[in-house]
């Protein structure tokens, strides 16, 4: 270890692999993963969340984790957001493709995807 | 792409009940499952409740799941790992009623009544990091301290910054360690040397070894910092061959840290020097006098020498050198990185910081506690500790182990500092805190520490030697109910001679817990010689077992019990009985007790 530097790119590198097992997330998503979710698809969405809060720097932020059956299997994959002080966020019927999205704009934009969630598929 | 990690607690504790069966079944049922891409298992140090191991946690939700089997494993990983079910049964809950947990969230970690009051500081990695990955210490912060010093700061200001932070020395003595650093650096010498005590030897203490354990980098980081400050080039660790898993992480460590360029020649670019050896102890306590640990490491037999000269001046192979305790150095890297004043702002006026305390004896939640100094011993005992089993209450607690005293019952709301305990007659020791409850015997629990002592005791010095071996004569015959008043003030004279003669603090502070408990109990050592009696019902040789004759239905279970058939039948039939009762003849009676634990009818009596 000649410089500081070479010190702050181990950091940097392994940051994201620890970063799990902090716990203080502002975000949590929520993949409901019981055999109703599973079998509509909730893996390969659970997998795109995690890769896309990975890909978007937002792992210190945002933490993603799985629950078991959330009670409306009809619209399974459900996935929940929860974020301090904001009410609950349910998206429905999620896909890769969906979740990409919910990462860029609500994740990282702040900005809910209304066309997403229970409440305008209920509509 | 991993999105949990599984954390299996590698330490002591748990791997003695069995947690590298369950990391080996967890990697079986993760790859049965096609996981093996998304769960990473991770090994980590002591998370400090070791009553309720094996520990697991699983994050990203933070679960602790306690007391787990092999057998449970399967179940985590189908429900947990794959479904997202949490196994409820499994989980740990003991939370305090004004605990909110969030929405959708489980019972995490630092939820728990036994985290929550706790302040993290020398083992904020433990149980958090894999102590085998110098790369997972280096996410964590680790060697930015060590970075800062060597680039930005003179040897000066490093001890300035760490005798303002007020941190004394924790194995026991309590001296300053900035002064201790202060007193080494200016003496001029070919080498000088940094030494880490991590001989742990008071009977129950275990921080030390789970900062070996769980943290080892964070002792290297902490040695290479003193170094610098001090002029040295060389550190040795001298820590005892009986915590092997601890010398194995911590070569591993030293291995890694050297293979990095963090040990050796030239760190960081800054033309400083530095590298680290492990020596081991066989597990002498004397050996964690400094003196004695000198000599032992020079290859010596390992006995104490008077000082003055401190090692400050003459220390290991005749060189200035700095020895500091395990948890003493593992405070450094954070006062570097948050600066005195934060150091400062937590504890009280003259003891600064948290303390890590190994808990033990009577009481819940057995395990180690790191906590703000100041912190009450009913908070330590009550809440964190989680109160003392089996309803019985609360009589004293040693500190210190056996050079420490004792704080009886009446004194629970102390402030547990390095000043406190001493003004009540106690001292802080290493942190071993043993909890008693109502059944226990002041006297019994005295003479256990003395024979410690005397077999401890290196025979170098009479007044240790000879003074140790008397007084736990008088003790034994104090608890066998031949002593007489005469005796217990020879007994504390005695203990004032050895205290003032002895060479080395292990003499000095031998009779600590005799004096403790004379202070305290002295009512309990009068029982014992003037009316034969042993209040707690400890002491074997003041006991009589008795049969109340009226309880007594006639079953005959102590009688076919009994391995010395000192129980027979009375020709006594009490009323609304069918059978006669028995009787226990006291000359044939060995005070075993099998009597008493096999009848249902509690008509066996111990006074």
């Amino acid at each position: 270890m000649k410089s500081l530097a070479e010190l702050q790119a181990i950091k940097e590198k392994m940051k994201d692999k620890v970063v799990l097992r902090e716990g203080s997330n502002e975000i949590r998503v929520v993949v409901g993963m019981a055999t109703c979710g599973i079998a509509a698809g909730a893996r390969p969405v659970l997998n795109a969340f995690v890769e896309g809060v990975n890909n978007n720097g937002l792992s210190e932020k945002v933490s993603v984790s799985q629950t078991g059956c959330i009670g409306i299997c009809q619209y399974e994959p459900i996935v929940e957001i929860f974020e301090a002080g904001k009410e609950k966020v349910t998206y429905v019927k999620v896909d890769a493709e969906k979740a990409d999205r919910i990462v860029k704009e609500h994740l990282k934009g702040g900005k809910v995807v209304a066309e997403y969630t229970l409440a305008s598929v209920n509509a | 792409m991993i999105r949990a990690h599984v954390l299996i607690c590698g330490g002591t504790g748990c791997t003695s009940s069995g947690s590298l069966d369950i990391q080996k079944a967890f990697a079986q049922n993760i790859e049965n499952c096609g996981l093996s891409d998304e769960v990473k298992i991770v090994q980590t140090g002591c998370f400090g409740l070791c009553a309720l191991g094996p520990v697991v946690i699983v994050y990203p939700d933070g679960t602790f799941y306690s007391r787990v089997t092999p057998d449970d494993v399967k179940e985590i990983v189908e429900e947990h790992l794959l479904k997202g079910r949490i196994v409820d049964r499994l989980v740990y809950t003991d939370v305090s009623e004004d605990t909110v947990i969030a929405e959708g969230a489980t019972i995490a970690l630092n939820d728990t009544t036994f985290y929550k009051s706790q302040n993290r500081v020398v083992l904020r990695n433990c149980g958090v990091i894999d102590p085998e990955s110098i790369d997972e210490y280096i996410a964590m912060d680790g060697y930015a301290a060590l970075g800062k010093v060597l680039t930005e700061m003179t040897p000066e200001d490093v001890i300035k910054v760490v005798t303002d932070s007020g941190l004394r020395g924790r194995g026991g003595g309590g001296f300053s360690t900035g002064r201790k650093w202060a007193l080494t650096a200016p003496n001029k010498a070919d080498q000088k040397y940094v030494v880490c005590n991590a001989d742990e030897g008071d009977p129950g203490a275990f921080m030390d070894r789970s900062v070996l354990e769980g943290d080892p980098h964070c002792l290297i980081e902490a040695m290479a910092i003193a170094g610098y400050a001090i002029g040295a080039t060389k550190g040795y660790v001298y820590v005892r061959a009986e915590y092997p898993i601890a010398v194995r992480r911590l070569q591993k460590a030293i291995d890694d840290a050297r293979e990095y360029g963090l040990l050796g020649k030239d760190i960081f670019g800054s033309g400083f020097d530095f590298d680290l050896f492990i020596r081991l102890g066989a597990g002498a306590f004397v050996c964690g006098e400094e003196t004695a640990l000198m000599t032992s490491i020079e290859g010596n037999r390992g006995e104490p020498r008077p000082r003055p000269p401190y090692p400050a001046v003459k220390g290991l192979y005749g060189k200035p050198t700095v020895e500091n305790n395990v948890e003493t150095f593992a405070n450094i890297p954070q006062i570097i990185l948050r600066g005195a004043d934060w150091f400062a702002s937590m504890g009280t006026a003259t003891s600064k910081g948290t303390k890590v305390f190994a808990l033990g004896g009577n009481i819940e939640n057995t395990g180690l506690v790191e906590i703000p100094m100041g912190t009450t011993l009913r908070h330590i005992i009550e809440d964190i500790g989680g109160g003392i089993p089996n309803g019985k209450k609360f009589k004293a607690a040693q500190t210190g182990g056996p050079s420490g005293g004792c704080i009886p019952a009446s004194l629970i709301d102390t402030e547990v500092d390095y000043d406190n305990l001493v003004a009540i007659g106690c001292m802080m020791g290493s942190g071993g805190l043993i909890v008693m409850d109502e059944d226990s015997c002041m006297v019994d629990m005295a003479k256990f520490f003395l024979e410690f002592t005397v077999d401890e005791s290196c025979g170098k010095c009479t007044p240790c030697r000879i003074g140790t071996k008397r007084l736990l004569e008088l003790l034994d015959d104090i608890t066998k109910g031949k002593g007489t008043l005469e005796d217990i003030d020879r007994l504390e004279e005695l203990c004032h001679y050895i205290k003032q003669n002895s060479l080395c603090g292990l003499g000095q502070t031998a009779p600590n817990p005799v004096l403790a408990t004379l202070n305290f109990f002295r009512d309990e050592y009068v029982a014992h010689v003037v009316d034969k009696k042993c209040p707690a019902g400890v002491c074997k040789d003041l006991l009589t077992f008795t049969v109340d004759k009226e309880k007594c239905i006639g079953c005959g279970m102590c009688a076919r019990n009994c391995p010395v058939n000192a129980i027979v039948k009375t020709d006594y039939i009490a009323p609304g009985h069918k059978l006669p009762s028995y009787e226990i003849d006291a000359e044939k009676c060995v005070k075993c007790g099998v009597c008493m634990g096999n009848c249902k009818f509690k008509a066996i009596e111990k006074i």
